[in-house]
């Protein structure tokens, strides 16, 4: 008998008495028995994809096409926050939401917009940070704000931690979970220095109209309950060719948000790097952020 | 026929007992069956039932985890004593230090899969472990290997005693040789999956790994002094008074090595006044109003001080009324500090600067006192086990033989 089949016969035994008797179709067993997606190959992934889109159209009555397009060639992205800019109006927040079919119940966001009063500590010490204003106007006077997201670090500490290397580092430099292989340790959310890992404490809940029906399997398809998800650029949408921006780019009222590919020197992120003051968050964790603060005034 | 026959004979030792027997036991299954019900609801809704959110991500759970942790790795101190240094009262009991360290480890285990938020994937851990990057997989590596060894060890005792012959000691100095490096193991490798996470400070500290062996040595011989007086009072067992003062004379040491490291830290910390101090001042006096741990900590640093200075002195800690108070208060003082004193401050302020106010809900109390009660009842069925095979009341041969043999000696 093979790993796989004593696996299989193991958890039959449990599973049978574990699992509501509902959903004891062959489906969930196939779910269950999911390879990690970076161990499929291409037949396989597209099986799961079709497998995905079945169970998809069941729950949410609703075509989902879940795409699972690898890297593109010599991509590497990075990212610019145009601090001089940031209204702190958090259109960011919601468009990612929206894009990315984050749980509105528990409601989860990838970006944390910061503000902070002018002439307060910043930068090393994030405490004196608001991250919960309500304010009646944008921007505030006497305040500027710091929006945060994964960083998508160079060397990943929650790569580095994650037990059962459900997540990782791809080739374009964005780090992506395969929600189906995460087992809700949470090791990652510890040893993520950005607070960029949210986790699905309870049922992702999204109204039926509001899904967003274009996903990525790494990217914003439906998540699972007890898994962990983070910002991936947008996987679904710069990975297509041609590539578009983040839904958080595209959104940015005052175009504080710049994207491209820092392989390319002609690109606008390579030309920001190189000619404006950029620094990077808690740089000294030396986990190398792709993601490059900067003022442009 | 003789398996059967011991099996019968084991059977009726376990379902035969005083009163007080079964109605703790009784008890022990009404709160691990309240627990299964609070789990169950917990798998149904996922963890938000839990009060951890992505500020906190660890709680209370993971909090127990470590402690008993350290109770595990503490049965190192009977083994060095009673294998190393022959010291023949704590050699009698070791026994039963390596049976607490058995039931802790499982326990241990307990308290991850009732963290997890996909429980049933857990298999996924087997197929593509992220070894040796994640200190989670050494993590269940050691702990795994040390259930392990201390089963084998305290099987092949039992085998031994039920064979009514006394055990080899080149089968057991291996084991014992194996175990002790182990032990520091399990609990500094328990220490550095949160010290080499530089995310947090509070955490990312090099004195973490000494400060958790310490006050291992503190908690778990506590709770054996007092297991163990419990243990002798209900059944036959015989604990020598001179290994109970042998180890409170040892938790002292201990205790003094804790505090010292306990003061290193807090002087680092409040002297250099750096931003890093927030989770500190968050423990000791509060930080921006939220003051929710406050009572917690100086509970512990009183506790732990009042213990020491009652352990340290022969003439307290030799009067049971004195020990006994200092053992409770050692078990209390260290339970909050590795618990509610360690892995909650490492998340508050979070990594942006948000301070969440951590308290464990109702199921996440109610799953963690079942999962004490399984220790207990593990732990009693263990006993109830043991004691008759180690007195010779319970074994292989039969009546005949077994009255022979009394009669050779």
């Amino acid at each position: 008998m093979n790993r796989r089949g004593f696996l299989k016969s193991a958890a039959l035994g449990v599973g049978g008495i574990l699992l509501p008797a509902k959903d004891s179709d062959a489906s969930v067993w196939e779910a269950f028995f999911q390879k990690h997606f970076r161990e499929m190959n291409d037949k396989e992934k597209k099986d799961v994809v079709a497998r995905l889109e079945i169970e998809y159209m069941q729950k949410y009555k609703k075509r989902i096409t879940v795409k699972s397009t690898p890297a593109l060639p010599n991509v590497l992205y990075g990212y610019g926050l145009d601090l001089s800019r940031c209204i702190g109006c958090r259109r960011c927040v919601y468009a990612c939401v929206t894009e990315n079919n984050q749980s509105r119940k528990p409601q989860i966001h990838y970006i944390t917009v910061l503000q902070f009063k002018q002439g307060e500590k910043w930068v090393s010490d994030l405490e004196e940070a608001k991250k919960y204003y309500n304010a009646e106007e944008v921007p505030e006077a006497g305040h500027f704000y710091m929006p945060v997201q994964c960083q998508q670090c160079e060397r990943p500490p929650c790569v580095k931690v994650c037990p059962t290397q459900a997540t990782w580092k791809e080739p374009d430099g964005i780090v992506v979970v395969d929600y189906n292989w995460c087992i809700g340790c949470r090791y990652c959310m510890a040893a993520c220095p950005y607070g960029a890992r949210k986790f699905n404490w309870g049922e992702p809940e999204i109204p039926l109209d509001e899904i967003n029906t274009e996903t990525h399997y790494l990217g914003n398809r439906p998540r699972l309950r007890g898994a962990v998800e983070k910002c991936t650029f947008c996987v679904q949408r710069v990975r297509e060719n041609p590539g578009r921006y983040p839904a958080c780019v595209e959104i940015c009222p005052v175009g504080a948000r710049k994207f491209g590919n820092l392989l390319d020197p002609n690109s606008e992120i390579r030309t920001l790097i190189e000619t404006k003051r950029v620094f990077r968050l808690k740089e000294e964790l030396n986990t190398q952020p792709k993601f490059y603060y900067f003022f442009s005034l | 026929m003789t398996i059967l026959r011991f099996s019968k004979d084991l059977f009726k030792h376990i379902t035969t007992g005083k009163r007080a027997y079964f109605i703790w036991l009784g008890v022990l299954a009404v709160v691990m069956l309240n627990a299964l019900i609070s789990y169950i609801n917990q798998l149904t809704h996922g963890l938000i039932v839990t009060n951890m959110r992505d500020q906190v991500s660890w709680g209370f759970y993971i909090a127990n985890f470590t402690f008993l942790v350290g109770v595990a790795a503490a049965a190192v101190i009977l083994v060095i004593p009673s294998y190393v240094y022959h010291f023949k009262p704590i050699k009698e009991i070791v026994l039963f230090g390596e049976m607490v360290a058995v039931t802790a480890v499982l326990m241990c285990l307990l308290f991850v899969v009732v963290d997890l938020g996909k429980p049933l994937a857990s298999w996924h851990l087997f197929v593509t472990p992220n070894f040796p990057s994640s200190i989670l997989m050494w993590d269940v590596i050691v702990l795994n290997g040390y259930l392990i060894l201390n089963s084998l060890a305290v099987i092949y005792v039992l085998y031994c005693a039920a064979n009514g012959r006394e055990y080899k000691m080149y089968i057991m100095w291996p084991l014992v040789l194996i175990s002790i490096p182990w032990a520091f193991s399990i609990h500094t490798v328990t220490a550095f999956l949160y010290n080499g996470l530089s995310s947090r400070p509070f955490w990312n500290a090099s004195i973490i790994a000494p400060r958790f062996i310490a006050s291992a040595m503190c908690s778990g011989p506590a709770l054996m002094i007092l297991v163990f007086q419990i243990a002798r009072k209900v059944s036959d067992i015989e604990v020598n008074d001179k290994a109970i003062f042998k180890i409170a004379e040892l938790i002292a040491y201990a205790m003094g090595v804790n505090l010292f490291l306990y003061g290193a830290e807090i002087f680092k910390e409040f002297y250099s006044m750096s931003i890093h101090v927030a989770p500190l001042e968050y423990m000791f006096h509060g930080l921006k109003g939220h003051t929710l741990l406050v009572p917690f900590t100086w509970t512990a640093l009183v506790f732990n001080l009042i213990a020491f200075v009652v352990l340290l002195s022969p003439g307290l800690r030799n009067r049971f009324l004195y020990l006994n108070i200092a053992c409770v208060l050692v078990f209390i003082g260290v339970y909050i500090e590795k618990g509610m004193g360690f892995v909650i401050p490492g998340f508050v302020p979070d990594t942006l600067g948000e301070i969440y106010d951590y308290l464990p809900s109702y199921t996440e109390i109610s799953v963690s006192a079942g999962i004490w009660a399984f220790g207990a009842f593990f732990y009693t069925l263990l006993l109830k086990t043991a004691i008759p095979i180690y007195k010779g009341e319970l074994s292989f041969l039969s009546h005949n033989m077994r009255r022979n043999l009394k009669e050779s000696h």
